[in-house]
């Protein structure tokens, strides 16, 4: 026991040595890389006390890992590991590495709530890559603004919220419903639709602005029916018979979730084939990431309209899809809020470039007007209103999983979260 | 305390009650910094409902799988009033329809239901906050047991009233937030609880309340009717032919156990800001049955103890393993519930209060009534 007793007194006296020698060594051998961050000290950059050190930055990811959300939420936690990576491997931000915190949401809205507060008050970190369900946002939202952190959000959502602690890197709904309508309208000469979803605020808001657009600023179209179904409900054959009946030119569907691969299984075996176009489908709610769990074959020929497709074809796209496979797989599809995810670290890093400070109310400032060139989706750009300029896109559902790009905007799409005329 | 006889609280009892107080009084209040302080106000909330439980099913053998129904139905009372406080007119002027809720204006409601209108006022909502899980529970408690209905049935009713409830408040979103819950409360007569102050305060407030629970839950353990429900738990034929009404008394804890979930669910919605059907399902009724089961189902100090250890152990498991916690939380149970299977009480009682009272003999005073069996 003495024995230890001695060792002990060495031991920390040798640490000590240790930890002064390595202080040194340290700062010698970054001094002519670190020359970047030296010209940021962090007493300038990081005035109020977030998770920033001489060489790293701290962030959290905030995602459901466990739970029925998981299977949606992975793709964003991926994609935002992988922006994380490539960001570090150009030298990180202001010459510091970002380091990151990941929590997990367990598809349980108090616990977003639990581990935003511990992100934000425990590991003070400077900005959260997170959240998914818009039930996940509203239970963290009134966290980040008494804290005042900075969300990152990834999924196209029902608008109707701006809050100076988010930033929205998907679509709100007038974004990726208006455009997509207008399409089926003049290209496909749709005029009667019926309109289905998921029972909950997104599908219905969605709904809402789809069927104010028709009814107010399509010439002689109509919505012939609207109904809703409980998450998870797995029986669509009665709204199936009702729509043989209608004969609407057009299936709005904003099915969530499980209940996908019923409903377009129960499409199909009830003899509607989409590839005949008799009715169109149309739907706002199946990437390629619910497609692996649909099944190709039974959702060829659906329409799909949002902001991103893995196919899209262009140079960025292609690098995205090549690093993302190679850093989480051969089999891995890429939807459209995986790729909103990937915007996240990104559009954080020009922010906190142009304030050229870590502090949340000098990145809020500098967010409008930050442009990303290099986003796979093609060129986006921060609004006043925290959302994102993009395009929207029409993509036809192929059998092998994957959409083809039919259709895309001329111009970039202005974010109206709250939309006149559609309330 | 100390007012009270020696049958209310024997020197054991006054132990464990004043290890427990000291614990939640001083010590998690100087250990534990405002956010952590703030997490266990949280956990001890649904020791209330635990609780209830140890009453129910460990005391009157009543084993309800719905007590989150009690916990949800508090705590919804308390949210619509704070939520109708944060909906005034100037907050929500970019609505349709200033004034009322958010979630009422997304669902395009251009006027406030009439049943919300009484939360206006803070007196019906605390009177609310007991008397609506303790009136439904009472319905439920009169259509069951004055029909015999018990055991395996009774538990598979309460679950399926839990999954009925869960299925109303979603789909009712209009009126009940949904799936969303009613989420962004701010203040409690002007007063922020959202402010690590108000938070602490609340966190005493919770401590002061769950002793208040605790003690009435020993006040019923030790009275007759406590002796009747072991005996109604044990041989219920012969407490009947002995001339009771074993409905009667069976509604009458399963009542009180439903008054003391609401109190755990107000508290909660007042400590962490918002109330949502997550608390109301099948799920979380049962994980409350899982705290007083590792806490000691006759135990009501162990129920308290259980909740605070696997909440803490869900919260360090997550932060630690954000993919692998529920996995380790799993084998904690089985742990538990293999080794120990009268739980922490059990293990206490067996392992070391026994040792502890052989140190104290060893001292100058032995205790005389300190007996380590019953």
């Amino acid at each position: 026991m003495t024995n230890s007793a001695n060792s002990k007194g060495t031991n920390g006296l040798s640490r000590r040595a240790v930890l002064a020698g390595g202080a040194a060594l340290t700062a010698s051998l970054f001094a002519p890389k670190g020359l970047r961050a030296a010209d940021f000290p962090t007493a300038a950059v990081n005035t109020t006390g977030l998770a920033v050190t001489d060489d790293t930055v701290t962030i959290g990811i905030l995602h459901s890992v466990t739970g029925t959300m998981a299977i949606s939420e992975t793709g964003s936690v991926q994609a935002e590991k992988l922006a994380i990576e490539q960001i570090n491997a150009q030298g990180g931000i202001l010459g510091r590495k970002i380091e990151y915190v990941q929590e997990d949401g367990a598809s349980d809205w108090p616990t977003f709530a639990e581990k935003a507060k511990k992100l934000l008050v425990q590991d003070k970190v400077a900005s959260v890559m997170g959240c998914w369900t818009s039930a996940s946002r509203k239970a963290v939202l009134p966290v980040f603004e008494q804290y005042n952190g900075m969300l990152y959000y990834p999924t196209f959502y029902e608008g109707l919220e701006q809050s100076p602690n988010v930033i929205y890197t998907g679509q709100e709904a007038t974004q990726q419903i208006i455009a997509g309508l207008d399409w089926v309208n003049k290209v496909k000469g749709a005029k009667s639709f019926y309109l289905l979803g998921s029972d909950y605020i997104w599908p219905r808001t969605s709904n809402k602005i789809a069927r104010k657009h028709i009814e107010n600023y399509m010439e002689g179209c109509k919505v012939v029916g609207e109904e809703y179904y409980p998450l998870g409900h797995t029986q669509f054959n009665s709204v199936i018979n009702k729509i043989r009946l209608k004969k609407p030119d057009v299936i709005y569907a904003i099915v969530v979730g499980g209940s996908n691969v019923a409903f377009y299984k129960q499409l199909k075996a009830a003899g509607i084939d989409m590839t005949k176009e008799d009715p169109i489908l149309l739907t706002i709610s199946v990437t390629e990431d619910e497609i692996r769990g649909i099944g190709g074959e039974n959702i060829d020929g659906a329409y799909a309209c949002m902001k991103y497709f893995q196919s899209l074809d262009n140079d960025n796209n292609a690098e995205f899809v090549a690093a993302f496979k190679s850093m989480w797989g051969e089999d891995m599809v890429i939807g459209d809020v995986t790729q909103a995810a990937y915007l996240g670290p990104w559009l954080w890093k020009a922010a906190v470039e142009k304030a050229g400070s870590f502090d949340i109310d000098k990145v809020r400032e500098a967010s409008p007007g930050i442009e990303l060139p290099t986003a796979p989706e093609g060129y986006v750009k921060v609004h006043e209103n925290h959302h994102l300029w993009s395009k929207t896109r029409v993509g036809l559902a192929k059998p092998d999983g994957q959409y083809e790009v039919v259709y895309e905007t001329a111009e970039l799409v202005e974010p109206d979260p709250f939309p006149e005329g559609y309330q | 305390m100390k007012s009270h006889s020696h049958a209310f609280l024997s020197p054991r009892d006054m132990i464990g009650f004043a290890l427990l107080a000291a614990m939640i009084f001083v010590v998690f209040p100087l250990l534990l910094e405002p956010f952590r302080l703030n997490l266990f106000g949280k956990y001890l909330t649904y020791a209330f409902v635990a609780v209830g439980l140890v009453l129910c099913w460990g005391v009157g053998g009543i084993l309800s799988l719905g007590q989150g129904v009690f916990f949800g139905l508090g705590g919804y009372c308390m949210a619509m009033f704070l939520k109708l406080e944060a909906s005034s007119p100037e907050n929500t002027a970019i609505q349709s329809t200033p004034g009322i809720p958010d979630f009422m204006d997304w669902n395009q409601l251009s006027a406030l239901p009439w049943w919300w209108e009484p939360f206006n006022s803070f007196a019906f909502t605390l009177i609310a906050v007991i008397a609506v899980p303790v009136v439904f529970s009472y319905i439920i408690g009169v259509a069951m047991f004055r029909r015999r209905v018990g055991g395996v049935y009774f538990a598979i009713i309460t679950q399926a009233i839990a999954a009925i409830l869960t299925i109303l408040i979603i789909g009712q979103q209009g009126f009940t937030g949904g799936v969303n819950g009613i989420t962004d409360l701010r203040t409690l007569h002007g007063w922020d609880i959202r402010t690590d102050a108000a938070k602490t305060t609340l966190y005493f407030v919770n401590g002061v309340l769950l002793f208040a629970v605790l003690l009435a839950a020993q006040f019923v353990r030790r009275s007759k009717l406590g002796r009747l429900l072991i005996a109604m738990r044990d041989q219920e034929d012969r407490v009947r032919f002995s001339g009771y009404d074993v409905a009667n008394f069976k509604i009458f804890v399963f009542c009180l156990g439903a008054a003391f979930a609401a109190i755990g669910g107000a508290m909660f919605t007042l400590q962490v800001g918002f109330m949502s059907p997550s608390f109301v399902g099948i799920v979380p009724s049962i994980e409350m049955v899982i705290f007083a089961a590792v806490g000691g189902r006759l135990s009501i100090l162990g129920a308290v103890w259980g909740t605070l250890l696997v909440n803490w152990a869900k919260t360090s498991f997550s932060e630690s393993f954000p993919e692998l916690w529920l996995l380790g939380l799993g084998a904690l149970f089985i742990a538990v519930v293999m080794a120990f299977p009268n739980g922490l009480a059990g293990v206490w009682a067996e392992k070391i209060e026994p040792r502890l009272l052989k140190l104290t003999r060893r001292g100058d005073k032995p205790l005389p009534n300190a007996t380590p069996a019953e």
